[in-house]
């Protein structure tokens, strides 16, 4: 996984004079600004109205606000009845060991696939590919009746389990493709100082793999942190709910009424996924533009 | 090494399948045991009005968004590729909606935003179009979660821009010496060396597109209002296994998806042969 190439602008000036070629990048600058504009402008409209005092919302939608407040926040936080921390505290529960369950055992699978042989590996690769179109609508209701006879239906269980068994062949995937760029004589030299397959594994190539489990543990948590469908039929104790829950039972219980409370606790309910987009942020575009496209 | 995925694929992926697959010629609701009803749930399905609506609304949902989303991720990414540092922050700000897009903050902001006193009609007020509620309007309610969709086209065009940077500059070089344009040489070089990435995004977007489920949840308040006309296929789905406990039948449905998914994947990739060029074949 190389970083993404330079991307200076190096078309020849063979047919553009400097001034036409200047007109041109000053244009698709401004309609690149006005796109990314339109495109955010939902997101920056929910930011400002839920500091905008309630009645005036909907006044004009357009319109900055004149004064910037709290009460939204205020009012929203224990609009469900419990504190909203609570449910960010659950929700990053879950995804810190949907996290761990992915990095841990999708590197051991793809570390399996890229480098060890074993009998029928290339059937076995086949069908982790298959797998990752599989969708998960099939699997639903025998999951949910299996995880519900073993008792962990309104737990995180079911939720978090399923990542330390590698289901998510998207990133084995990925992590095979990031392996075959490791030259094999990394492999072979740390045969030679002793190691065995679990000791290459684990103190040699994981450590070279820190890219790829990166964008692994980013995309993990985004994606558990997003997820509705699994906690839904999963966590139904009010105590246990994750932001997505909250979120819903917020629409649900005030949804007609409390707009600056609603528009404000969706503005916490995004702020994680944020914070790890700025972080992240070129990380995040480069992992995905270099992952496994040419499969 | 491989130990943790197998017994995810037994236990978590083959078994349910198998047991899915049995469950769909049965009666069941979870709390007695399945009763088999031969292929009845099957033959439901073809009388099911609600399930046609669902099956048509989630083709026409799938038809109209992903050609949409491609062409403008396509189109983003081409003018994202060249030019100087602020090209970072412009793929960072088109690359956001993909990121909170399936949460249901965003559904929740979508109410707002397509709401009778939402963002939309604000901008068309001044311009004379008649305002409504988007989103309870049953002729448009669709179509907001279409926009939804076409929102976060910022993850194909990642993936657009990973492909694009892969072309060598020289091409297009060799292409402008030759004395071809702009858009010839985008349909005569860039397009024909861009149709693996092309074809990877398609199959990735309509298997996506097919399963959608927050958004018209949330919008629709669980129950694919207004008349049936948000109902996408796994909205229907849940509603019937978890709502009505109609598990049997919910499991023919998820094999009819499977279906039809594997289905349309396999046409694509027969398709495919036609229009995606592979670098190691020669091209005309």
């Amino acid at each position: 996984m190389t970083a993404t190439a330079p991307t200076r602008d190096v078309t020849p000036a063979v047919h553009r004079s400097g001034g036409r070629r200047r007109r041109a990048a000053i244009l698709r600058n401004v309609l690149l600004t006005a796109g990314a504009l339109v495109i955010i402008y939902p997101v920056l409209w929910l930011v400002v109205a839920s500091f905008t005092p309630e009645n005036a919302i909907f006044s004009n939608p357009l319109a900055m606000p004149t004064e910037l407040v709290w009460d939204n926040y205020a009012e929203g936080w224990n609009g469900t009845g419990r504190p909203f921390g609570v449910y960010v505290i659950n929700s990053l529960i879950v995804c810190g060991g949907a996290v761990i369950g992915n990095i841990l055992t999708c590197s051991m699978a793809a570390y399996a696939f890229a480098r060890l042989t074993f009998p029928l590996k290339k059937v076995a690769f086949a069908v982790m590919l298959a797998t990752i179109m599989l969708p998960a609508q099939v699997l639903l209701i025998p999951q949910f009746s299996l995880f519900r006879t073993l008792g962990w239906v309104d737990s995180y269980l079911p939720l978090i389990v399923p990542k330390f068994l590698a289901v998510d062949a998207f990133f084995i995937f990925l992590m095979v493709q990031f392996l075959r760029g490791i030259p094999l004589q990394i492999d072979e030299a740390a045969r030679i100082d002793g190691c065995g397959p679990i000791a290459t594994y684990w103190r040699v190539l994981l450590p070279l793999m820190s890219p790829a489990l990166v964008t692994t543990a980013i995309f993990t948590f985004i994606w558990t942190y997003d997820d509705f469908f699994g906690q839904l039929i999963y966590v139904s104790s009010p105590s246990k709910f994750t932001v997505s829950l909250g979120l819903r039972a917020f629409l649900d219980s005030t949804g007609a009424s409390a707009y600056g409370a609603l528009l404000a606790m969706s503005v916490v309910a995004i702020v994680p996924a944020l914070v790890i987009f700025i972080l992240f942020q070129r990380r995040l575009v480069a992992g995905l533009t270099t992952s496994g496209i040419k499969g | 090494m491989l130990a943790p995925w197998l017994i995810g694929l037994v236990v978590l992926t083959a078994g349910p399948m198998a047991v899915s697959l049995f469950l769909s010629f049965t009666d069941y609701d979870l709390l007695s045991d399945p009763e088999w009803v031969g292929t009845a749930n099957y033959e439901r399905m073809l009388t099911d009005p609600r399930l046609a609506t669902s099956a048509v609304t989630t083709l026409i949902f799938v038809i109209v968004s992903v050609p949409l989303k491609l062409a403008i991720a396509l189109a983003v990414a081409l003018a994202v590729k060249r030019g100087a540092r602020a090209m970072g922050a412009y793929r960072a700000a088109y690359y956001l909606p993909s990121l909170l897009g399936a949460s249901v903050a965003v559904a929740i902001l979508w109410r707002f935003v397509f709401g009778a006193d939402g963002i939309v009609n604000a901008l068309l007020e001044p311009l004379g179009i008649a305002t409504r509620s988007w989103i309870s309007d049953p002729s448009t309610a669709l179509g907001t979660l279409i926009a939804l969709s076409v929102w976060q086209f910022g993850a194909p065009m990642v993936i657009f821009l990973a492909g694009l940077l892969q072309i060598p500059e020289e091409l297009g070089e060799a292409a402008a010496l030759d004395g071809a344009g702009r858009v010839r040489s985008f349909f005569a070089v860039t397009l024909p060396l861009l149709t693996p990435i092309v074809f990877f995004n398609l199959v990735l977007e309509v298997i996506n597109s097919f399963q959608t489920f927050t958004p018209a949840f949330i919008v629709s308040g669980g129950t694919g209002a207004p008349a049936d006309r948000t109902l996408l296929y796994s909205l229907y789905l849940y509603i019937e296994a978890f709502t009505k406990f109609r598990m049997g039948y919910a499991s023919a449905m998820a094999w009819l998806l499977l279906l039809v998914i594997a289905a349309i994947t396999a046409l694509m990739f027969l398709g495919a042969r036609k229009w995606v060029h592979y670098g190691d074949e020669e091209t005309k």
